[in-house]
């Protein structure tokens, strides 16, 4: 592929927002991770929760689209001058050339949790000030971002559970190939809600502790919540030795479960020697990888033999959900972000929790931050449904 | 203007009065008379019994017009990536998570949950079929059809592959209905192919118009067909066909968000 330029991106989890402090919550081994008191939620498990989502006010205009999930977004969106950016962009090419795409698993389906403990008593109905189109909807945080910055051009979200923000770059990647767009608005928004806290507690994924990714001992996820953006564009003749580009997607189904993925990690493999081959890299070329590693024994295991079978047991790799929580619908956004700093800052970010790493899964996972010269790094997303993403990123010097 | 261009060599249709694409095609074209009916929509053959019967509305929909598609263009499933697109995932699994969450007993089955996902359809799909390849999953709530079609048509010219576009919608039950008031579960599939072959029933050649031609929007002739059109998103595509089955050399309007929409020349082969 014709590689694209990430010109600004920026990202808002538990352990930070913007990147200053994920870049510090990452050196200084800080996790965003604790017991979960979200909402009535009665389960015993530890979340990533942002802090001050709540405190967060829509403009006026757009106050109908007022729920946890657009909150999220508007706090991620004004970090880092990642707005201001976004402006600039418009003002460049032109509102309609510039595409949106944002995976999210959940949207604002909180709202309709909350309206439903409110129907009425008599009719069933739920209160009149609920509104499906601007909250629930899966499209309601691209129909926000949209107007919010008055983008008129192609706008979608995707929303394949957690690849959703890995599938996006794919998404964009095509369109301004086909010359549709010049730039594109890329990243996940996905918010806490008690559809995923009890629904992967109902499937036995949820820890009753902080998630430890490749421990021998691993017994489920910590679900976490974000909003991550990146601009993308094609790059100028002349780059910062230090910009970030896109350089490879890979994209596959496992065709083997709803909930569990390949036991051998044949799509895992898929989406990761496709990406290696639309960047013209060899496994050997790759010096990190941010793991799916989702901390459930079935996702990393199958991780763990597709990750052996491709790069052997010598690419340093880590799992950054023992510090954020799985994002769901965010997570590769923001693991795309945390593999953008690793590469500006030659730094690889070790996995947090994880004591004793499974001796079965072959791979050089990092127990401790390692600062040395990186020039690309793989991020992966394996989700529900089989769905697989994998992205390499690189620096341009 | 950028256009890109595919060729369509076979069509899915399911729901309310439409049971295939070759029965449907006569109703557009005039030869016969529509008569909107319930949606029937036909078990999941293809998948194992024990996911069949978790399979919801969405399943079947997409399954059915799916495999009908790929029927009609002589194609194993297997072979082509897949782009779905719907307003909203299942809502009879949607509106039960809702009300138990509401309820005392908060303790959602696994089935109902790993069904909740937007993409359930799609990992189905993959399952039932054996395809490994790529599957976009995508919403834009009134606009899905038109993001559907330009994932789809945009996969066709950029990675030079065939594809396959599943649009479809279910219905909520109350109260949701009454917010989001989708008629009935209705589903469009489209193979799209970069090459010409003999099986191609026609050419399109797509590009983005302004908002100046919202008033443009192709309508349906039969005024029931044009009220499936504004009420369910997936039906957005119905004029598309109804142009296929005229045998129609002309542009269709379709509508997409509200200050785009999507030209579609179409070109019957």
């Amino acid at each position: 592929m014709n590689p694209l330029l990430l010109s600004h991106f920026t990202a808002t989890s538990s352990i930070g927002q913007g990147l200053a402090p994920t870049l510090d919550a990452l050196r200084q081994r800080h996790a965003g991770l604790l017991p979960c008191a979200f909402e009535t939620v009665d389960l015993t498990t530890f979340i990533g929760e942002v802090t001050g989502v709540d405190q967060v006010v829509l403009p006026e205009q757009l106050s109908h689209f007022n729920c946890r999930n657009n909150r999220l977004a508007l706090l991620g969106l004004n970090q880092d001058g990642f707005a201001d950016a976004l402006r600039d962009a418009i003002a460049k090419y032109g509102p309609q050339r510039v595409g949106l795409f944002l995976g999210t698993s959940t949207a604002g389906i909180l709202q309709t949790e909350l309206a439903y403990r409110e129907r009425d008593p008599s009719t069933g109905a739920l209160p009149a000030d609920f509104n499906y189109r601007t909250t629930h909807n899966t499209f309601s945080v691209g129909a926000f971002t949209r107007e919010y910055f008055g983008l008129t051009g192609p706008a979608v979200v995707v929303s394949s559970a957690c690849s959703s923000s890995a599938k996006v770059f794919a998404s964009a990647r095509r369109m301004i190939a086909a010359g549709l767009i010049d730039a594109a608005v890329v990243g996940g928004v996905d918010s806490l809600c008690l559809t995923t806290l009890y629904g992967f507690n109902s499937l036995g994924l949820t820890s009753e502790q902080a998630c430890r990714p490749f421990d021998i001992q691993r017994n489920g996820i910590s679900i976490g919540e974000a909003a991550a953006f990146a601009l993308l564009e094609r790059p100028p003749e002349k780059l910062d030795v230090d910009a970030i580009l896109l350089l490879g997607i890979g994209e596959s189904s496992d065709a083997y479960h709803m909930s569990s993925p390949h036991p051998e990690g044949l799509g895992a493999c898929m989406a990761m020697q496709d990406a290696l081959k639309m960047a013209g890299l060899q496994a050997d070329d790759i010096d990190y990888i941010n793991l799916h590693g989702t901390a459930t024994q079935s996702n990393d295991t199958a991780e763990g033999r597709a990750v052996n079978h491709l790069f052997g047991n010598t690419a340093p790799c880590s799992s950054t959900k023992g510090q954020t929580g799985h994002t769901l619908g965010a997570a590769v956004g923001l693991e795309a972000v945390i593999c953008a700093l690793a590469l500006k800052h030659h730094f690889m970010p070790a996995g947090l929790n994880t004591e004793q790493l499974d001796p079965n899964l072959g791979i050089d996972y990092l127990l401790g931050n390692r600062d040395q010269s990186i020039s690309h790094v793989l991020s992966n997303s394996f989700g529900f449904g089989g769905t697989n993403c994998s992205l390499i990123f690189g620096r341009a010097g | 203007m950028t256009q890109l261009t595919a060729y369509i060599e076979g069509i899915g249709l399911l729901g309310p009065g439409l049971t295939d694409w070759p029965s449907s095609r006569l109703i557009f074209n005039g030869q016969q008379p529509y008569k909107s009916q319930k949606t029937i929509l036909p078990p999941p053959a293809l998948l194992a019994s024990a996911e069949r019967r978790r399979s919801g509305a969405v399943v079947k929909l997409t399954l059915a017009t799916g495999l009908e598609a790929i029927t009609a263009a002589g194609l194993d499933a297997a072979t082509l990536p897949s782009v779905f697109s719907a307003s909203g995932g299942d809502g009879d699994n949607c509106h039960a998570i809702c009300e138990m969450l509401a309820s005392d007993d908060r303790q959602i089955s696994p089935t109902r949950f790993h069904n909740s996902v937007h993409n359930a359809a799609a990992g189905y799909w993959s399952i039932a079929t054996g395809a490994m390849t790529p599957s976009s999953v995508l919403s834009a709530y009134d606009a899905s059809f038109g993001a559907g079609l330009l994932e789809a048509m945009t996969q066709v010219v950029i990675d030079n592959t065939r594809t396959i576009l599943l649009a479809c919608d279910t219905s909520y039950p109350e109260p949701l209905h009454n917010c989001r008031p989708i008629s009935d579960a209705f589903g469009i599939s489209l193979v799209l192919a970069p090459q010409q072959n003999n099986l191609a029933l026609a050419k399109i050649t797509l590009s983005l118009t302004d908002s100046n031609s919202y008033q443009l929007v192709d309508q349906m002739d039969d005024s029931e067909l044009e009220l499936l059109r504004t009420t369910v998103p997936s039906a957005r595509g119905l004029p598309l066909l109804q142009s296929i089955a005229k045998q129609q050399h002309k542009q269709v309007i379709l509508d997409y968000l509200d200050s785009t929409c999507i030209a579609v020349d179409v070109t019957p082969c």
